[in-house]
C-alpha cells in the first residue's frame, strides 16, 4: 500500500490534540509547539499532495473516479457498506493545501494566547482536522462525519476564547445553523442511498465514485438536489440562509474566524458542487438558474451591508458573505469558466479574508477596539497592517494583478455566457433572458466592495493619530510580520502567475462540468409558463410523497 | 425437550447463576472478609461483575453458548420459559457493564457504602438478565418484578430523606399499578390462545383466523404495552421518570436509566417482533406505537430545554433517547431492531459515564444543578472531558457512538420506508443539541466561585469512567463490530 498522505494530513491533528490534552498543566504554553509541528507537518504533505497532483493532471474528458489521486480504501461498517475512502482530485488539493496554509496562519497569530492554551489548540487541532477530512472524503458518509466534527469544535472555541459580548449568541446560532443544513442534506444521502437506479435496485453505498456515474431518476434529482445544496448552502453564507455567518466571525477569537471565513465556508460551497451538482447534474440544471439570483443577492446585498458596518470584524463578515456569493454565482454559470472561477475564488478569498482576519486582530489586541471610527492612524503604529490590508482590499475589489481578478473575471464571464443556455427551468425562468443582466449588476456589486473597503483603509489606517489615546500600543511581532507576508505574497503569485493554479483546478471542475453538460442535453423540461413548471414540479412532489407513504 | 435438566440447561443461566453467587458472597462480605474499609464491598461487587463478564464472553466465544446457528428450538430452555440466544447475550453484556460501571462509581458516596445498596443492585441486574432471556409471559412477569422490587427499593435508598422516599413510594406505586394492567393484558392474551409462550402464541395467530378476537386483541395489546412503556418511560408512562431520577440516589439513577430501560426494551421487542400481540402489526397497535415514538422524542427534548437540574434534564433526555430507541422497534426490520440494540448498548456507556461525573461533582458540591456544573473544567478538566464526549454522544455527533447509534437508527427508518419519522427525529437531534450544548457551554465558559478547588476524583471512579469514554470513542469510530453482533443478535426475534 502506498504512503496514506491523505490520512495522515486529516487524522494527524487528532493525534496532536490527543497528545496537547496530555501535556501537564504547568508546562500548557508548549501546546503551540505541538500545535505548530502538526500545521507543519500538514503544510509539508499537502504540498506535496499538491504538487504531486498538479503533475499527474488527468486528460480531459476523464470520469471523475479516474481523476482521483491519493487513493486509500478501508472497511468500515461493512454491514451497510459504509466505507472509509479518501482521495483528492485538482480541487480538493488546492482546498486541502488551503487549510493547511490557513491553519498554519491560525496557530501563529494565536501565538501569545493566554487562557488555557492547551485546550485551545486541542479544539483548533480538531477543526482542521475535521475540515481536511471533509476535503479529502471520498464518501458521502465520511464526508458527513468529518463535517459535523468540524463543527462542535467551532462551538467551544467560539464560546470559550471568542468576544464576550455575543460570543455566547453566535456560537449556539452558528451550530444550530450549520448542523441543521448538514442533516437535511443528511436525508437527502439516505433517499440516494435507497433510491433505485435507472429502474434496479437501490445503490446502497455512500461511495461517490459510484454515486457521480449513476443516473438517479429525474424526479428524485429535482426534489432532493435542493436540500442537498441548500444544506451544504447555509455553509457557504448563501443568501438566506447567510445570518449565523458574520455574527459567527465577530465573535470568533482570531484563529478562528480565520479558519471560519477562510476555510470552512469553502467547506459549504466544496459540499455543495461535490454532493449536490455532481451527483445530481440534472437537478442543477434545473435549479441552478434560480439560484442564481440567490447568489446576486448575497454578492450586491453583502456588499451593501457591509457598507453600513462600524465594526471592522462585521464588515469583513459581510464582505464574505458577498464574496462567498460569487463562489455560488460561479457554479450557477454552469460553465467551466464560471467553476474555475469559483475555484480560484475560493483559495484567493480564503486567503485574503484570513489576511483580513489577521489584520483586524493585530488591531483589536493592540487598541481593543474594533469601531472603525474611534480607529484612526493606525499607519503610524503598525505600518506593516497598513500594506496587508491594503493588498487584501485590492484582492478583494478584483484588482488585476492580484487573485481576486483571476477568479472574479472568470465568473463574472461565466455568468455573462449563461445568454447561450437554452432551458426553461423552475419557475419559467429562462436563464438567456437574465443572466447577461446577472452579470452586470454583480460588476456593479463590486464598485460597493471597493467603496466600503476604501472606506475602511481610510478611516482606520490613515487620519489623525492620536499618541497619547493609543500609548500603550506595541509594535507588531516577528510572527505577526510572517504571517502578513506570507498571505500577501500568495495573493499576488495567484494573480501574477495564475498557472500555479488554474490548471488544478480546472482539472478538478472538467468532469463536473462534463456532466453538467450531458444533463442540459438530455435534460427534458416542461417549458412554458411559470404555472406550467409549478404545476409539473408540485406533481412530481405529490407522486414522491405518496409513494413514500404508500410504502410505509 | 427432555424433562432432565442438563448441563446446557445450566449453562444457559450460567451468567444468572455467576451473579447469584457474587450476590451471597456481598451478602455475607462482612462475615467472609473483614474490610478494611467500607468501600470494598463496591470493589467487591465490581469484581465478581467483571467475572461474570469474563464467564459470558468466554461461553459465547470458546464454547458456543449461545450459539448464533441454533433455531428456535435450540436455544430454548427450561421449558421454553428462556431463550438463550444472541439477544439475550447482547443484553448481559449491557446489563453487566452497568453493574460494573455502576458499581465503580456508586464506591466513593458515603451513604451508599452498604452492603444492602449493592446485593439489591445484583438481584435487580439477574432481573433484567432474566427479563431479556425470557420467552414466556410467566417468566417475563417474575423477571420483570424481580427486577423492579429491586429498584423500587433502590429508589428509595437514602432512608432519611424526603426526596428519595418519594421517588421510592412514586416510583413503587407508578410501577405497581402499570404493571398490574400488563397483568391483566397477558391475562387476556391467555384468554384468547390458551398460551404463555410468546413464540407459540404469534404462531397461534398467524395460523388462525382472528377476525372475532380482534377488538379483544387489541386491548390486551396496549394494556401490555403500558407495562412495557413505564419501564422504558415512554410517554405517556414518562411520569415517574424526572422524579424518581431527581429523587434516588444519582449512582442508581444512571444505573435504573439505562439497564432498566433496556431491559424494558428488551421484553417489548421480544414480544412484538414475535407476534404474541397479534397479526395487527401493521394496523392500529403500530400506528399507536409511531404516535407514542413521536410524541415521546417532542416532549423529553422539548420539556428538557426547560431544566435547572441536571438530573431532570438527563430524565428528559431519556425519556427523548427512548423515543429514537422505539423508532428501530417500529420499523418492523431486522435493521432497525439491530439498530435499537446497538443504540441502548451505546446508551449505556454514554449515560453512565454523564451519571458518573454527576455523581463526583455532587459529591464534592452537595447539589445536582447545572449551574453547579459551571467552571467544571477549571476544577476538574478530566470530569469535563468526559461530560464533553457523554454529552456530545447524547446529542450525536461524531466521532462519539450516539452518531452511529442515530445513524442506524434513522437509515432503518428510511430503509423502511419511514423516512418522515426519520425526519422527525433528525430534528428532535437538534432540539436536544440545545440543552446538550448548553451543559458544555457552562462547564467551559461559566466560572464558580470555587474555580480553584479541585474535584478529587478517586482511582475507582477514574477507570470506571475512562472505561465508559473508551467505549464511547471505540463504538463511534469502529461502530462495525459492534453492529454487526446487534444485527445478527436482532435476526432472533424474527426467528419466531
Amino acid at each position: 500500500m502506498d504512503f496514506p498522505y491523505l490520512s495522515i494530513i486529516a487524522l494527524s491533528p487528532i493525534l496532536f490534540a490527543v497528545l496537547i490534552l496530555m501535556l501537564p498543566k504547568e508546562r500548557g504554553e508548549n501546546a503551540r509547539m505541538l500545535g505548530l509541528a502538526a500545521m507543519v507537518l500538514g503544510l509539508v504533505l499537502s504540498l506535496y499532495v499538491y504538487i504531486a497532483t498538479y503533475q499527474s493532471l488527468p486528460e480531459a474528458g476523464a470520469p471523475w473516479a479516474e481523476s482521483l489521486r491519493f487513493v486509500e480504501e478501508h472497511s468500515w461498517v461493512p454491514a451497510l457498506d459504509l466505507n472509509y475512502i479518501v482521495g483528492v482530485d485538482g480541487l480538493s488539493a488546492t482546498l486541502v493545501l488551503l487549510t493547511s496554509i490557513v491553519g498554519l496562519g491560525g496557530v501563529l497569530v494565536s501565538w501569545s494566547i493566554e487562557d488555557r492554551p492547551r485546550e485551545f489548540y486541542a479544539f483548533f487541532m480538531l477543526l482542521v482536522a475535521g475540515v481536511h477530512g471533509v476535503f479529502v472524503a471520498v464518501d458521502a458518509f465520511l464526508l458527513f462525519f468529518f463535517y459535523e466534527l468540524a463543527v462542535l469544535p467551532m462551538y467551544v472555541l467560539i464560546v470559550v476564547w471568542g468576544w464576550k459580548v455575543s460570543r455566547e449568541y453566535a456560537a449556539m446560532k452558528l451550530t444550530l445553523y450549520l448542523l441543521i443544513g448538514s442533516f437535511v442534506s443528511f436525508i437527502a444521502f439516505l433517499v440516494l442511498y435507497f433510491t433505485p437506479v435507472d429502474g434496479g435496485a437501490p445503490l446502497r453505498t455512500f461511495d461517490l465514485r459510484i454515486w457521480s456515474e449513476a443516473s438517479f431518476a429525474f424526479n428524485i434529482q429535482i426534489i432532493w438536489f435542493m436540500p442537498l445544496f441548500l444544506g451544504f448552502g447555509v455553509l457557504a453564507g448563501l443568501w438566506p440562509f447567510h445570518n449565523w455567518s458574520p455574527d459567527g466571525h465577530v465573535a470568533a477569537p482570531t484563529a478562528v474566524s480565520m479558519i471560519h471565513a477562510g476555510v470552512l465556508m469553502k467547506l459549504g460551497a466544496y459540499a455543495a458542487m461535490r454532493v449536490g451538482i455532481q451527483l445530481l447534474p440534472e437537478g442543477a440544471v434545473y435549479w441552478l438558474p434560480f439560484i442564481l439570483l440567490l447568489t446576486l443577492v448575497n454578492v450586491v446585498y453583502g456588499a451593501f451591508i457591509a457598507m453600513r458596518q462600524k465594526d471592522m470584524k462585521y464588515l469583513i463578515g459581510y464582505s464574505s458573505v458577498s464574496h462567498m456569493g460569487l463562489v455560488s454565482m460561479g457554479f450557477a454559470a454552469l460553465t467551466i469558466a464560471g467553476f474555475t472561477g469559483a475555484g480560484i475564488q475560493m483559495v484567493s478569498h480564503g486567503i485574503m479574508t484570513a489576511l483580513f482576519f489577521s489584520v483586524v486582530g493585530m488591531i483589536y489586541d493592540r487598541a481593543h477596539t474594533r469601531d472603525m471610527d474611534e480607529l484612526s492612524g493606525m499607519r503610524r503604529a503598525l505600518p506593516w497592517t497598513v500594506v496587508a490590508f491594503i493588498i487584501g482590499g485590492l484582492v478583494s475589489m478584483g484588482m488585476p494583478g492580484l487573485s481576486g481578478f483571476i477568479a472574479e473575471f472568470p465568473i463574472f464571464l461565466g455568468v455573462w455566457n449563461g445568454n447561450s443556455l437554452d432551458l426553461n427551468a423552475v419557475f419559467g425562468l429562462n436563464p438567456s433572458n437574465y443572466y447577461g443582466l446577472v452579470a452586470i449588476i454583480s460588476v456593479l456589486g463590486i464598485i460597493i466592495t471597493a467603496g466600503y473597503v476604501l472606506r475602511a483603509i481610510q478611516s482606520v489606517f490613515f487620519g489623525e493619530y492620536d499618541a497619547e489615546k493609543w500609548h500603550d500600543m506595541r509594535p507588531l511581532m516577528g510572527i505577526d510580520k510572517l504571517v502578513l507576508v506570507g498571505f500577501s505574497v500568495i495573493l499576488i503569485v495567484i494573480g501574477v502567475y495564475p498557472a500555479v493554479i488554474a490548471p488544478i483546478v480546472t482539472s478538478g471542475m472538467e468532469p463536473v462540468v462534463e456532466r453538467l453538460n450531458v444533463a442540459q442535453q438530455a435534460a427534458q423540461f416542461h417549458g412554458g409558463t411559470l404555472a406550467g413548471s409549478a404545476q409539473h414540479l408540485l406533481e412530481i412532489v405529490a407522486a414522491n410523497l405518496s409513494s413514500w407513504l404508500g410504502g410505509a | 425437550m427432555s424433562p432432565n435438566i442438563t448441563m446446557s440447561w445450566v449453562l444457559a443461566l450460567a451468567p444468572e447463576i455467576g451473579l447469584l453467587v457474587v450476590l451471597f458472597c456481598v451478602l455475607i462480605f462482612d462475615k467472609l472478609f473483614k474490610p478494611s474499609s467500607p468501600r470494598q464491598v463496591g470493589l467487591f461487587t465490581a469484581w465478581g461483575g467483571v467475572a461474570v463478564l469474563a464467564l459470558t464472553i468466554v461461553l459465547y466465544w470458546l464454547f458456543s453458548e449461545p450459539d448464533p446457528l441454533w433455531t428456535l428450538s435450540e436455544s430454548a430452555f427450561w421449558g421454553g420459559m428462556i431463550r438463550n440466544d444472541l439477544v439475550t447475550l447482547v443484553f448481559r453484556l449491557m446489563f453487566l457493564s452497568a453493574l460494573i460501571l455502576t458499581a465503580l462509581l456508586s464506591m466513593d458516596v458515603p451513604r451508599l457504602q452498604k452492603i444492602e445498596y449493592y446485593a439489591l443492585l445484583i438481584t435487580a441486574t439477574i432481573g433484567f438478565s432474566l427479563m431479556a432471556a425470557s420467552t414466556d409471559l410467566i417468566m417475563i412477569y417474575v423477571a420483570l418484578e424481580t427486577a423492579s422490587i429491586s429498584s423500587y427499593l433502590l429508589a428509595g435508598f437514602y432512608s432519611g430523606e424526603g426526596r428519595s422516599s418519594e421517588a421510592g413510594m412514586k416510583y413503587f406505586v407508578y410501577g405497581a399499578f402499570t404493571t398490574a394492567v400488563m397483568l391483566y393484558g397477558m391475562s387476556l392474551l391467555y384468554g384468547i390462545t390458551g398460551q404463555t409462550n410468546i413464540y407459540v402464541i404469534g404462531s397461534v395467530f398467524s395460523g388462525e383466523q382472528t377476525a372475532g378476537v380482534e377488538p379483544l386483541l387489541l386491548l390486551a395489546a396496549v394494556l401490555v404495552v403500558v407495562g412495557f412503556a413505564f419501564k422504558t418511560s415512554i410517554v405517556p408512562y414518562h411520569f415517574w421518570a424526572p422524579d424518581v431520577y431527581e429523587g434516588a440516589p444519582t449512582p442508581f439513577t444512571g444505573f435504573l436509566s439505562t439497564a432498566s430501560k433496556a431491559a424494558g426494551f428488551a421484553v417489548f421487542l421480544r414480544v412484538f417482533l414475535a407476534g404474541a400481540l397479534g397479526p395487527v402489526v401493521q394496523g392500529e397497535w403500530w400506528a399507536m406505537l409511531v404516535a407514542m415514538c413521536i410524541i415521546t422524542m417532542l416532549l423529553g427534548n422539548f420539556v428538557a430545554i426547560y431544566q435547572t437540574n441536571i438530573k431532570r434534564l438527563l430524565a428528559y433526555s431519556s425519556i427523548a433517547q427512548a423515543g429514537y430507541a422505539l423508532i428501530g422497534l417500529v420499523t418492523l426490520t431486522q435493521d432497525g431492531s439491530g439498530a435499537t440494540l446497538f443504540y441502548l448498548l451505546m446508551y449505556v456507556f454514554t449515560n453512565i459515564a454523564a451519571f458518573g461525573v454527576i455523581i463526583l461533582v455532587s459529591n464534592a458540591t452537595g447539589a445536582d444543578e447545572i449551574k453547579d456544573l459551571n467552571g467544571l473544567n477549571r476544577r476538574s478538566p478530566f470530569l469535563a472531558l468526559v461530560m464533553l464526549f457523554a454529552v456530545l454522544s447524547l446529542g450525536g455527533i461524531p466521532p462519539t457512538a450516539g452518531f452511529f447509534g442515530k445513524f442506524f437508527l434513522f437509515k432503518a427508518a428510511v430503509d423502511a420506508g419511514l423516512w418522515w419519522l426519520a425526519a422527525v427525529g433528525i430534528l428532535m437531534a437538534f432540539v436536544g443539541l440545545y440543552y446538550y450544548l448548553s451543559i458544555i457551554k457552562v462547564m467551559y465558559l461559566y466560572r464558580s466561585e470555587q474555580d480553584d478547588v479541585a474535584i478529587p476524583v478517586s482511582r475507582a471512579a477514574q477507570v470506571g469512567l475512562a472505561i465508559a469514554v473508551a467505549f464511547i470513542i471505540y463504538l463511534g469510530v469502529s461502530a462495525g463490530s459492534a453492529f454487526d453482533l446487534t444485527r445478527d443478535a436482532a435476526a432472533a426475534f424474527f426467528s419466531g
